[in-house]
């Protein structure tokens, strides 16, 4: 046993740290830095389905009937697979059009109708109650056995410590839910604190387990052979003979539909969706901590019936008992927060739910028909109050409902009669996403029939077996008619009492739905709403909030009214803001600019709807503004230019595209010929640098010889010596810049004959030999021994080519201790030919630019004479010979040219030089 | 415009996992409680592995 001041301190030290998580995320949603932007909290929070009834329930069914707690958690699982398609358009319909409640959502779907809201409401709020009523029983039993006190419910009201717990639910709950009015209805803060609370409870589940398991059993093999040794623990881990398929599938479907229908499912898996990728992490993730979180249920139920014995402790508490039992009381204080932690979460989030629900959808349209209430400025604190009264009226309806009918039910048999209540929403909702012909009686007609079948099938015989009604009506009918009894109805016998109310509710429920829905032609909003629903995929982006839908409004409105509206539901300073950014976004300066046409009112009417519903926005809108009545033919009218508007903006919006990406093209082909501008212009300033120094020599020397005829003989000859090598070099130049016009352009001319690379080598080798031994070089010549096979090849332009970059290397080499080598390798598919030096190399930030034309080697201050031309037509030679020629990466010290030539030319590797050579044309000067 | 393969994925994973966890076949699991946790666990991989990979 542990003190009670030992409990009751930790479990406020425990909310504590829970109210500090949710303001520490608020704070950093303050901040921008959204704690509830990752997938992961998201599907945490989605742990919410877990309550008490999971943590202690679960066992005690298992303890009961063996793998039957496991359908609550299958269902889930299944619905969670169609989460991606289901759940993602539910939260882009909620997105768009700022729903804030499964109320809300049913509702907007059917015309925005107040009755349906209101409805929805009752049902949620009736289904919802006994669902608080079990995890105060939860609670409550559990602290009695935790602390040793006496068995609760008992004494006075006033006396019970369930009360107290009650009320402090209910006072977290006002402080984490209702601090503030938002038209999103977004809790950050509260969604954080509700994914740690996954964590707690799903911790302190496991060691729990992991307690019994291996602490109290020697592991699982030990634990399941000592349970096959006991008949009674035996039969739970057998099939059942007597197994009931229709029980099984109605609790599958069940927990299906309410993983998402519950309020509490619809606020975090739909409302607090923040974006709706994060479904894709939360659809399995969701699933695997269901599935985690049931591991050890049935080993703690077995443990348990082993430890105590069959029937002799109550198995809903095993998970305290056994650690007390097992003399851990801190572990057993351990389980009793996780169970609390369960509990506070399912009260936390499913009040606030609710209380949104009750006080848009019953309270506000009730008191916005007072006058009085009308012509009130700011209303927002009173919203505010309404729901903290609501809150704490459920959680009080929870306690009293505890008193009257919890004592005598199990806490898996309260929370299926929720189940149940919210499964009713299950046609209406889905048949609205998916169909558009569902209208607002259809709607009406099956929700009250499937919850008045609900409350006479299930909850009327549950509060009838708790002794508060007399029983007579279920064993006999009501009236005494036996075709009336409430759990064989229509004398309907052999199915459980749960598959009996769920087949009859759900069955009159979609039959009049439907039936109903088809008897009349829907009216003109009811269509509008149905189109906005049912095509949300098509009218919405990803991000939701951003839609370009057809607005179905028509009539005359004043901005200042409107603003005045919205001021008096979200506060006059929020109003002005959003009136502002409404100006800025069209194009207007200031908000009495806006021209109030029928976006405004949608704007404005959804932003409301943020704040009261729907519905009560609806009602709000049409009071300040002069309507007209839309007929059906102006709604498909309407959704024609709608759709005719979208197909242009698209069309405008590829051509734009398209338009783009011409210009972009273009842009890039300028560039280019920018930058082959921008060389030929470097070229000509190259070239003619080059030709004004021989000219310039040439011109002085014959002035120098044309003023003084007396000038002796052998000066003269001299000059002209120079004047003859000067023209040469001209000559030279203009041949190379002509001849490298002519292979590009396909006009040169080519004259193959057998070529013996060896002896053109040799002969390279002696012509410039002494002129490398002039500078103080040697050329050193390594060639294979014997005789090459001839080549095809025009000997000529390959001996150019060998000239050339013997050319380069002697320029490059230092002037004392030079040295070229000249290599010729042969294998069998071509050879190769290497031209190494041992100058200063090819910086790397020219290597790759070395062969285009008109680039040099060298620094720009010291760069040898040349006109950059060499490299570019040696590679077109080559390559016109079907080789390759490549500057090879830095071997030792000094550049190394090398090019390879194939024994066989294939003509389709040549490049643009090896286009057949036309007959010669003469020199085309 | 049909419906998109992913989304034809996940139709047929739902309706093999109801099979999987409705009678008849549900009644193989029942025999040991490893198995439907073994099955379930195979479900949640499956459609982990379709989510994950992104796709419409």
């Amino acid at each position: 046993m542990l003190a009670p001041t030992t409990v009751v301190g930790a479990s406020f030290a425990y909310l504590a740290l829970l109210f500090a998580i949710a303001w520490w995320a608020d704070r950093r949603a303050l901040g921008g830095r959204s704690v509830i932007g990752n997938a992961w909290v998201y599907a945490l929070s989605m742990g919410v389905y877990c309550t008490a009834w999971t943590y202690f329930g679960s066992v005690g069914r298992a303890a009961a009937t063996g793998l039957w707690f496991l359908p609550i958690y299958l269902g889930p699982t299944l619905a969670m697979v169609l989460a991606w398609v289901v759940l993602r358009r539910m939260i882009r319909i909620a997105r768009a059009y700022r729903i804030t409640s499964i109320a809300d959502f049913i509702a907007s779907r059917y015309g925005k109708s107040p009755a349906l809201a209101g409805l929805v409401t009752l049902i949620a709020l009736v289904g919802v109650v006994p669902y608080v009523a079990l995890q105060l029983k939860a609670v409550a039993t559990g602290y009695a056995l935790i602390t040793g006190s006496d068995a609760v419910a008992e004494g006075t009201w006033l006396g019970d410590t369930t009360l107290y717990i009650a009320l402090l639910l209910a006072g977290f709950t006002i402080a984490f839910g209702t601090r503030h009015l938002d038209s999103t209805e977004r809790h950050e803060g509260m969604v954080v604190a509700i994914a740690a609370e996954s964590v707690v409870k799903l911790l302190a589940f496991l060691a729990v387990g992991a307690f019994a398991t291996w602490i109290l059993f020697d592991g699982p093999a030990d634990l399941f052979a000592q349970a096959r040794a006991v008949p009674e623990i035996s039969r739970l881990l057998q099939p059942q003979a007597d197994f009931s398929g229709a029980q099984w599938f109605a609790l599958l479907l069940l927990a299906m539909l309410s993983v998402v229908f519950l309020p509490r499912q619809f606020q975090v898996m739909v409302i607090e969706n923040v974006d709706e990728r994060h479904v894709r992490r939360a659809a399995w993730a969701f699933p695997a901590y269901l599935l985690l979180i049931n591991v050890f249920v049935l080993p703690i139920a077995v443990a348990g019936l082993l430890h105590f014995g069959p029937g002799r402790s109550n198995p809903e508490l095993f998970v305290l008992a056994l650690p007390l039992a097992g003399d851990a009381p801190w572990l057993a204080l351990t389980a009793f927060i996780g169970g609390l932690s369960a509990a506070t979460g399912m009260v936390i989030v499913e009040a606030i739910a609710v209380s949104t629900m009750v006080c848009n959808d019953l309270v506000l349209p009730l008191l916005l028909r007072s006058a009085g209430l009308r012509a009130q400025k700011d209303l927002t604190s009173l919203i505010l109050d309404i729901r903290r009264a609501v809150i704490v009226i459920v959680l009080l309806l929870g306690y009293v409902y505890f008193r009257v009918a919890g004592e005598a039910y199990a806490l898996v048999s309260i929370g299926l009669i929720s189940f149940a209540a919210v499964a009713q929403f299950a046609p209406v909702l889905l048949g609205g996403m998916f169909w558009k012909g569902g209208t607002h009686r259809g709607a009406l007609a099956g929700l009250l029939a499937g919850a008045a079948l609900w409350a006479y099938t299930l909850m009327l015989p549950s509060i009838a077996k708790s002794g508060w009604l007399s029983t007579d009506f279920i064993e006999h009918g009501l009236f005494g008619l036996a075709w009336l009894r409430p759990e064989q109805l229509f004398g309907l016998a052999g199915l459980d009492s749960l598959s009996h109310a769920l087949f009859w509710s759900l069955l009159a429920n979609a039959s009049l739905y439907v039936v109903v829905s088809l008897a009349r032609p829907p009216s003109a909003r009811e269509v509008s709403q149905a189109l906005l629903f049912v095509d949300v995929m098509q009218r919405t982006g990803g991000e939701g909030e951003r839609h370009d839908g057809p607005v179905f409004w028509r009539g005359r409105a004043r901005v200042a009214d409107l603003q005045e509206l919205v001021g008096r539901f979200l506060g006059t300073p929020r109003a002005q803001r959003l009136f502002d950014d409404y100006a800025r976004r069209s194009g207007q300066s200031s908000a009495p600019q806006i021209v109030p046409d029928a976006r405004l009112v949608q704007f404005v009417e959804t932003q409301l709807a943020g704040a009261i519903g729907s519905a009560s926005a609806r009602v709000m809108v049409a009071s300040v503004v002069e309507e007209e009545a839309l007929d059906l033919d102006d709604v498909l009218r309407i959704v024609d230019e709608a759709s005719q508007l979208r197909a242009y903006s698209r069309e405008l919006e590829e051509k734009s595209l398209s338009l783009q990406r011409a210009t972009a093209e273009l842009r890039e082909a300028n560039e280019q010929l920018k930058s082959l501008d921008r060389l030929k212009d470097d070229f000509m300033s190259s070239v003619t640098h080059e030709l004004r120094t021989p000219l310039t020599s040439i011109r002085a020397l014959a002035e120098l010889m044309v003023d003084d005829p007396a000038m002796p003989d052998g000066d003269r000859q001299r000059f002209l010596g120079i004047i003859v090598a000067e023209t040469e070099r001209l000559s030279r130049l203009v041949n190379q810049v002509l001849d490298m016009a002519k292979i590009e352009s396909g006009n040169a001319q080519w004259h193959d004959s057998d070529v013996d690379m060896k002896a053109l080598l040799e002969q390279a080798a002696q012509t410039v030999g002494e002129m490398l031994r002039e500078r103080g070089a040697q050329l050193v010549l390594a060639l294979p021994p014997g005789s090459v096979p001839t080549m095809r090849a025009d000997g000529d332009r390959l001996m150019q080519v060998l000239m050339n970059l013997l050319g380069n290397a002697a320029k490059f080499v230092p002037a004392e201790g030079g040295r070229v080598d000249l290599r010729l390798v042969c294998d069998a598919d071509g050879l190769t030919v290497e031209v190494q030096d041992n100058g200063p190399g090819v910086p790397p930030e020219q290597r790759a630019l070395i062969f285009d034309k008109f680039r040099q080697g060298g620094d720009a201050t010291n760069r040898p004479a040349g006109t950059g031309l060499g490299l570019h037509i040696s590679r077109q030679i080559v390559e016109h010979f079907g080789g390759r020629m490549v500057l090879r990466p830095d071997v030792g010290q000094g550049a190394c040219f090398a090019f390879t030539l194939p024994w066989r030319r294939d003509t389709r590797q040549s490049g643009p030089a090896t286009a057949p050579a036309e007959p010669d044309r003469g020199d085309p000067r | 415009m049909g419906i998109s393969l992913a989304v034809q994925r996940l139709l047929a994973l739902f309706a093999a996992g109801w099979l999987l966890f409705d009678s008849p076949l549900l009644r193989l699991w029942l025999v040991d409680a490893t198995g439907v946790f073994f099955a379930w666990a195979l479900l949640i991989g499956a459609l982990a592995w379709l989510m994950e990979r992104g796709g419409d």
